[in-house]
Formats: structure tokens, sequence, C-alpha cells
């Protein structure tokens, strides 16, 4: 598959265009990339105007005075360095939480020979088909015999269990060479030492995208959260601090933008720097639309 | 199975092996324990939740089927919101499947840039929903930029998008297109890629280009990720939430509130969790029969190389 990919890296125009439908599709293209960052770049400009003229008619793209300082402001406005941190926490407790629990049952599912596994396997897949929406009514009651309601764990361990990390993991480790491992028991390693030394090294890709995919799902997470927190100011993170400060500053949108662009920040980092393993890793497995 | 029966069993199993299983339990039970308490529970719960009257706080009391009946014919909302999730869909759905498989073709040839604008496109796939969608109330604001440029370009007013009953879904609509078809553009550039070059030139001698092309060879190549997609895509369209509630907050009326919007308020503004269980065992009765519909009739249009 790899050679495939390679060898029709620099595609050429699947319509067969030609010279002049390529430069037709091109303009296209611009005009489109054009109007689908419009909103985008109109909401960054509106963040840096004096917050009486983000509705100013007839609307312009810079303000009066160009003001870095909304950025700064929208931290005294509203507890947005908390809702920062949290939401950090969280999608980093989340994220090592996915990889500890898909990586070992993965090398469980992948490599470990065992009556009835692949049975249950199966069955492992078969929870991927409850969507989150279905399970959140649920999940809440849950939450509240644990005593977890508006609490740190409840915003990290009740989606860090779903299949697909397993699944993605098992896939990637079905791939390792049996050599190696053969190699390792030998050597007089067990299972253990085998995971640890062996497979996870050679895993490091496909544990980079799971983390890359798990931290962006985290961080964008907002029903459930808006559900289990109650305590915005202790427990917030930033879409539910966002939302919420949109309700209380109707009018100050130069700050609710500044603070929009914040949050859009470092997922958007993310997927500019590490764009080639996303989009490999979306290509073939499907991943990330959740 | 008797003692004797037992110690053959064990006897053909090496130490090894008994060593490998155990271990296996190990690596497995922490995704295990996991799942049965964040999903096999919830699951079995979210049933009988369905059949009690479960508020948040005070007595339950077991009603049976009484919830779905309620739903199904006195409560005055949930048909509605039924309807918008299916209105929704209807617009989300083929609009956004076009688009990132237009936007898909033409990035497929050999054109500058083309890594950028693929990022650009799929920029808002991995931000917060909640920051696009307070892009787009700003921007679709009366006194925001959209109806600015209009009055001072063309002296036209726009309708006032988001409180318009007219309007509201459709803004709902392009402005989840807008965040959400990234995702399928990546899904087709990577089906374009794999289309072999031989089978495109032997089209050409042919004679087939542009439509023909598209329509006869790219398309019927690419279908079984075409059907991905609108799979995905239609499951994901019945769960909207997020959008609507920024933007309109259900509103006008209930114009715009969508079935996963019904089972929030009905769950944490009415504090009826029974209900709401019920209503989301409804949601996922039409997820599951909408998906199985679609696999039944795949064999009429998807093509999978064998």
């Amino acid at each position: 598959m790899s050679t495939d990919a390679g060898r029709v890296e620099d595609t050429r125009d699947v319509l067969s265009l030609g010279r002049p439908g390529t430069i037709l599709a091109w303009v296209s293209v611009v005009v489109a990339g054009v109007l689908f960052a419009s909103p985008l770049i109109y909401a960054f400009f509106s963040a840096l105007k004096p917050a009486n003229e983000v509705l100013a008619t007839p609307p312009s793209l810079i303000g009066s005075e160009v003001r870095w300082s909304n950025f700064l402001e929208v931290f005294t406005y509203a507890p947005f360095g908390t809702y920062i941190l949290n939401s950090f926490l969280v999608s980093i407790a989340g994220v090592c939480t996915v990889l500890v629990v898909s990586t070992t049952a993965g090398y469980a599912f992948g490599r470990l020979r065992w009556p009835g596994r692949d049975i249950v396997f199966v069955l492992f897949l078969g929870t991927l088909m409850v969507p989150q929406e279905v399970l959140v009514i649920p999940m809440f009651v849950v939450m509240q015999w644990f005593g977890w309601v508006n609490t740190f764990p409840s915003l990290v361990f009740p989606w860090a269990f779903t299949a697909f990390g397993t699944f993605l993991m098992r896939q990637f480790f079905r791939g390792i060479p049996w050599e190696l491992e053969e190699a390792a028991r030998v050597d007089g390693a067990g299972p253990v030492r085998t995971f640890l030394q062996v497979i996870l090294p050679l895993a490091g890709s496909a544990i980079a995208v799971l983390a890359v995919f798990t931290f962006i799902n985290y961080w964008n997470s907002y029903l459930w959260p808006l559900i289990t927190v109650n305590d915005y100011k202790a427990l917030g993170t930033l879409p539910i601090g966002l939302a919420s400060f949109s309700n209380q500053t109707g009018t100050r949108w130069d700050l609710l933008m500044a603070a929009s662009m914040i949050s859009i920040l470092p997922t958007t980092l993310l997927v500019i720097l590490l764009q080639r393993h996303l989009i490999k890793g979306i290509a073939t497995s499907g991943l990330g639309g959740r | 199975m008797s003692v004797a029966a037992t110690a053959r069993r064990r006897k053909r199993v090496n130490p090894l092996q008994r060593a490998e299983r155990r271990q296996a339990i190990g690596f497995i039970s922490p995704a295990l324990l996991g799942l049965a308490v964040f999903t096999v529970l919830p699951v079995g719960l979210a049933i009988v939740m369905s059949v009690y009257d479960w508020p948040i706080f005070g007595e339950r009391e077991f009603i049976g089927l009484g919830n779905y009946a309620e739903l199904l014919s006195k409560s005055p909302d949930f048909w509605p919101s039924l309807r918008n999730s299916f209105l929704f869909a209807l617009g989300y759905v083929p609009l956004n499947l076009v688009i990132s498989l237009g936007l898909a073709l033409m990035l497929s040839a050999r054109i500058r840039g083309r890594a950028i604008f693929r990022v650009l496109f799929f920029i808002p796939v991995v931000t917060p929903m909640v920051a696009n969608a307070m892009v787009w109330r700003l921007m679709l604001q009366p006194a925001g930029p959209l109806n600015g440029i209009s009055e001072a370009m063309f002296g036209i007013t726009l309708p006032n998008f988001l409180v318009d009953k007219n309007w509201a879904m459709i803004s709902i609509i392009v402005m989840s297109v807008w965040a959400g078809m990234g995702y399928n553009m990546l899904i087709f550039t990577a089906a374009l890629e794999q289309v072999p070059a031989s089978v495109i030139e032997a089209a050409e001698l042919d004679g087939a280009h542009g439509f023909t092309m598209l329509w006869r060879i790219v398309l019927p190549m690419i279908s079984p990720s075409v059907f991905f997609a609108s799979v995905m895509t239609i499951i994901s369209a019945l769960q909207v939430f997020t959008q609507p509630q920024l933007l309109t907050n259900g509103g006008p009326g209930t114009s715009t509130v969508p079935l996963v919007m019904f089972i929030y308020n009905t769950g944490f503004k009415f504090h009826d969790l029974g209900l709401a269980a019920a209503a989301a065992w409804l949601l996922f009765a039409i997820i599951i029969s909408l998906t199985a519909v679609q696999f039944r009739a795949q064999s009429r249009w998807v093509h999978y190389e064998h």
C-alpha cells in the first residue's frame, strides 16, 4: 500500500481535465479557500478591535486601533486561566488513560493467544455502535452513584475506555513482524518485557496519532462537561467556559472572539505541525470523526 | 465438566501457554473493567431508566412503557425535535458530501499549495465546535459583517439569520457544513490517490473525460469511501447538538431543537431522566436502522475490488 501511495503521491488529474481544467480547478480552490477562511480571519481581527467597533457599520477588518491587550483582558474578565488549565489537565489525563488502556488491551488482542480472544474482540467492537449522546443520561446516574458529579475524574474517565483506541493499537501491533517478538522471547523476555521494550518502541507513530486525536476529542468536548460540571469557576473547561462567557457578556464581542481564538489555537497548531501523520491516520482508519 | 476431563485439558496446555493466558488477563483487564463500568453498565442502566419515572433527585417509580408512550403520543416537543433532526440531516449530509467531494477532486489535480488548502479546510474539524459557533454567531449578527457588507455594497438588508424562522435552520446547516466537511474531504482525497493511473489512462484512451470520467470511472472506483463517508455523516448529523445550542438555542420557538437537545433538555432542564433515556433509545434505534438500511442498499452502488 505504501508503494502505491508513493507512486501516486504527486497525483495526475483524475478527471483528465487537461491544462485549462486544471487552471479552473485552481481558481475555484483559491476562491473556496478565501471564502472558507474569511470567518476565521474576520473573527481574529475582531478580537483586536475596541469593544464598540466590532459591530460597527459599515464593517471594517481593522478597527481604529489594534488592541492586543484584549487577549490579556480575557483572563481578568472571566476565569479563562482556570478554563485553559482545566482543559489541559483533563485532556492530558484523558490521553494518558487512553494510551495505557489501548496499548495494553491492543497487545492482548493482537499479539497474545488466549481462549475466546476473537469473540471478546468482536463484542468489544460492538460497543462502538452506541453513540455518546445515548450514553450521557445513564452515565450521569453512574456519576451520581460514584459521587463523581462535578469532579475532575468525571471529566476524564467515562470516555477513556472506548474500544476505538484498542482497535487502532491492535491493528498496528498485528503488523509488527513476529520474529522480533520471538527473538525477545528466546532471550528470556516475558510478555511484559516484550511489550515494554520491543512492541511499544515500534508503535511510536500509531501511539502519537491516537494521542493527538484523543487530545482533540477531550479538548473540544462540550456536551458531557455541560452535564457533569456545575461549578464553572473551579472545574470549567474551555468550551463550557466560552459558552457561559458568551451568555454573560452579550456585548463584549471583542473578548468573546479573543477567547475563541485562544481556544482554537492549540488544536490548530497540532494539525499544522503533524499534518502528514494525521492525514495518513485518517486515511487509513477513518479516525477522529467523533 | 468432570475433574478428569479438566485435568486432561490442562495437560494439553503447556506451562508457557498458561503463563501467556495469565498475562493476557492482566493486559486486557483495565480495558474490560473500564468498558464494563463505563459502557456496559450505562447501557443496561439506560434500559432500566427508560421504564421508570426517574427524576434527577427523589423517588423513582416503575411505569412500564409509559415513557415511550408519552414520547410518541403526548410530549409536545418530541416529534418536532425528530423532524428538526431529519431536516438538519437532509440539508447537511448531501451538502457536506457534494462539497467535500468537489474539493477533493479539485485538490487531486496538480495545483499549487494543495497541502496548504487541505490543512485549511480541515482546521475547523479539530477546533472546538463551541469556538466555531461563536465565530459564526458574529458573522451572522444583524450588525455583523455579512449583513454589513451586503448593505454597504449592494444596499440590500439581509434577513436576521439566527432568529428568522426560515433562515435559522439553514444557518445551522451552512455553519455545520463549513465546520465538518474537511473530514470527508480527507477521506475522499485518500481514496482518489488510490485510483490506479492505469485505469484513468485506459478510460482516457476510450475517450472519457470530465463528467463522464467522474460518473463512470472515478465515482465507482471510490464508492467504498463514499459509502463510508455517507454512513458516518448521517450518524453525526443525527447527533447534532452544539451548533443549534449555541447559534439559536433551539429558536425561534422550538424550530431548531434537534433530538439530542430534546434529550438534554428533558434530562437536565426538566430533570426527567427516565423520559430522556427513552428518547435516547429511540435515537439509537433510528441510527441503527438507518445504518442497516444503508448497508443493505450498498450492493446496488458500492463496488469493492476483489
